[in-house]
């Protein structure tokens, strides 16, 4: 292998089960392919982004973790056409600041934009407009990807089957190279909000059903440790992109002005975690009641709306070396008990951290393992190492399969293997194509190979090399 | 491998036998164990701690026989376990027998004994994981040192300092294995009633084995690097080993 190479502990968003892998960064798409399709070596490797997915999807203990944030180039930007095509390793900070200026906006945008195009595709990552607008892959015309077996392109149109697995495949049928997104197209780079607050949570899950067709972008951010009749206190945040006739006349001259603010910095890892239920509790409270009781049409530049945390870069650090993880669930509509039940065991348990969100997926998409399905999903931070967490989220685990639901692997750290078959029903379907793809186990993860989700090779167990 | 618990898959137990490492793998079996490998001296006890592993979901359970004292053993071992598990998430080092009592119980073949089984058969043994463990770029190294290693007493001056031994070994090795992926836990247990102490008078603060487990289990969670059983013996070790020695000299026992 030509490309540079050193060991280096990796770890998720969330700080835990780290392991050392052997890190390479190719430089250009031919040495990326000399790793996963010429050379293939004798390690089992994962590509990685950004490092944004909260678990262990992104690293390979004792193998090769290709980091694909050096090909980050934007190919061709059609404006007539609103697509893009770009490098897989571009993210979507780089991709709002071609973009935005020109009238136009990713499809789908997680809720941090330092993530790669190639790990959104990976992870099938949705956003606050799922309701409306899917998951990313449904605004994919094409990707290049590239398999042990062969360079691979595929489209909803060709190669469905490789297409289908790949999104959401957790990038194990193959290294995403290339992809055409089709955009949308904006007037302004400014949103207009309307929030409020509502009580609890049976009211916040009928405000979020009703008129939902009304925003493009719906979330609800949920106190994890209210409880009683507080419990599932929210604020309501809905909006759509503003056109240039709503901005006030002297902001019209330049709508499309992006201000993405250099991220202020947490400038040391602490020791001990910050976030304990005390403090995050005090938070939660203050961050409720400022926001007024209802408010319409509050102008917010996009980065505020839609990037919140990005303000704070290395916020994670905040948890403490122990770390944290994000328990993320959807369940099916009628199955709103559950996610009453789940929030209830958090609160009492103190388990919750900063403020949860909630939100109403739309239509199920067509990715072998893609998360959303029409439902409920919930997303709480939950700080690892206190006592009783782990079979508390076994506890909730049940209740979510029991209940028709499953969680999210870019997000997940710890659920136990028997379950997956039965929260991702196409699983079987995804490893036929996986094996076509990829026969000799080479791509693999410690995500992987923690729940089973399809047969990885071994290292050599050679007591060199260390 | 480890979840973001801490709690391990697979699992290499050394003094697999023992009361210990039965009630530790008994909880893990309850989290994610999957696989283990038992290998110990005491047939019986790893018989009989296999045959539970297997009723509580184990799905294999390996039970070798191992005498950590023959160290030209103990690299082929480590081979093994790893190649059967393919990969390995937990060392759970369980070995340790008392020593001579007192001085008429003395001899160079028992000290002898004592410390090639409570430190530097042990100490042997992790060694020959460390490389495959490093290689891995995960895993975790639990080893059962005791509080007698903290200040050598009197009464077990023998196995207290071979304790001694294998504590700072462990802390030692952990500091060497920073960033590595691999971390290790020093549990220091106080009295515990098991096999080995039966017949002897408890000392306080003495605990059942069943406490140590939780004990340990708590310490993967947490990934703590020293777990004091019960955490009480932190402090009062603390200040025992301030104690002059005319006074610690006295203590009866």
């Amino acid at each position: 292998m030509n490309v540079a190479s050193r060991r280096e502990l990796l770890a998720g968003w969330g700080r835990s089960a780290a392991s050392r892998a052997t890190l390479v960064r190719p430089e250009t798409v031919s040495e990326l392919e000399d790793l996963v399709v010429r050379e293939r070596g004798t390690l089992p490797m994962v590509a990685r982004g950004l490092g944004r997915s909260y678990g262990d999807a992104a690293q390979c203990g004792g193998g090769l973790v290709v980091d694909c944030t050096g090909l980050n180039r934007i190919l061709e930007l059609d404006v007539g056409t609103t697509k893009v095509r770009a490098q897989a390793g571009v993210s979507v900070d780089e991709l709002l600041r071609w973009l935005v200026p020109k009238g136009l906006f990713p499809p789908v945008t997680p809720g941090t934009r330092f993530v790669t195009l190639g790990g959104a595709i990976a992870s099938d990552v949705h956003g606050k407009n799922h309701h409306v607008d899917g998951t990313v892959s449904r605004h994919l015309d094409y990707l290049r990807i590239a398999t042990p077996t062969g360079l691979v392109e595929c489209s909803p149109t060709q190669r469905d089957d490789v297409f289908w697995a790949t999104c959401g495949g957790m990038g194990l049928t193959g290294v995403v190279l290339e992809a055409v997104l089709r955009l949308l197209p904006i007037e302004t780079s400014t949103m207009l909000v309307d929030t409020e607050r509502v009580d609890d949570l049976d009211s916040c899950m009928a405000r979020l059903s009703e008129d939902q067709d009304a925003y493009r972008y719906s979330v609800a951010w949920v106190d994890g440790l209210a409880a009683g009749r507080h419990l599932g206190r929210s604020v309501l945040t809905r909006a759509n992109h503003a056109v240039v006739a709503d901005l006030p006349v002297n902001a019209r001259h330049d709508p499309l002005r992006l201000d993405l603010r250099r991220p202020l910095q947490v400038p040391v890892r602490p020791p001990i975690s910050f976030l304990t239920p005390r403090t995050v509790a005090a938070f939660n409270e203050l961050w409720y009641r400022r926001t007024p009781r209802h408010r319409t049409g509050e102008m917010v530049p996009l980065a505020s709306f839609f990037y919140p945390l990005d303000g704070l870069a290395g916020w994670n650090l905040l948890y403490g070396p122990r770390g944290f993880t994000q328990y993320q669930f959807v369940v099916p509509l009628g199955a709103e008990a559950t996610v009453r039940a789940v929030l209830e065991r958090l609160s009492k348990a103190r388990a919750a951290s900063f403020l949860a969100v909630l939100k109403r997926f739309g239509e199920e998409g067509r990715g072998h393992l893609s998360f959303p399905t029409e439902g409920w999903t919930l997303a709480l931070d939950v700080p690892l190492g206190s006592p009783g967490l782990g079979v508390l989220l076994d506890c909730l685990d049940e209740l979510v399969l029991s209940a028709g639901g499953r969680v999210y692997l870019a997000k997940d750290g710890r659920v136990r293997p028997e379950m997956l078959a039965s929260m991702y029903p196409r699983l079987a379907s995804w490893l036929e194509i996986r094996e076509s793809l990829d026969p000799e186990g080479v791509l693999g993860s410690d995500l992987a190979r923690r729940v089973g989700l399809c047969s990885v090779r071994r290292p050599s167990t050679s007591r060199a090399g260390a | 491998m480890i979840d973001a618990n801490g709690m391990p898959q697979t699992a290499v137990v050394i003094g697999g036998g023992s009361q210990i490492a039965r009630d530790t793998m008994m909880l893990l079996a309850d989290r994610r164990l999957s696989a283990v490998v038992l290998a110990g001296r005491d047939e019986a006890g790893l018989q009989a701690t296999a045959t539970e592993l297997r009723a509580r979901g184990v799905e294999r359970v390996l039970t070798w026989s191992l005498d950590v004292t023959e160290t030209d053993r103990l690299d082929a071992f480590a081979e093994r376990a790893a190649s059967e598990l393919g990969s390995v998430d937990l060392v759970l080092m369980a070995v340790g027998a008392l020593g001579p009592s007192d001085l008429d119980a003395l001899d160079a073949k028992n000290v002898c004994r004592a410390a090639a089984t409570n430190f530097s058969g042990p100490a042997a043994a992790l060694a020959a994981f460390v490389a495959i463990l490093r290689a891995q770029g995960t895993g975790r190294i639990v080893v059962l040192s005791s509080v007698a290693g903290v200040r050598a007493r009197k009464a077990n001056f023998v196995y207290g300092a071979a304790k001694a031994g294998i504590d700072g070994f462990a802390l030692g090795l952990a500091d060497a294995l920073e960033g590595s992926g691999v971390g290790v836990t020093v549990v220091r247990p106080g009295f515990v009633r098991t096999k080995m102490t039966t017949g002897l008078k408890a000392a306080p603060f003495a605990v059942e084995s069943q406490f140590v487990a939780e004990a340990i289990v708590r310490g993967l969670e947490t990934e703590a690097s020293v777990v004091w059983v019960p955490p009480v013996l932190r402090v009062v070790l603390a200040l025992m080993r301030l104690l002059p020695r005319g006074l610690w000299r006295r203590i009866p026992g």
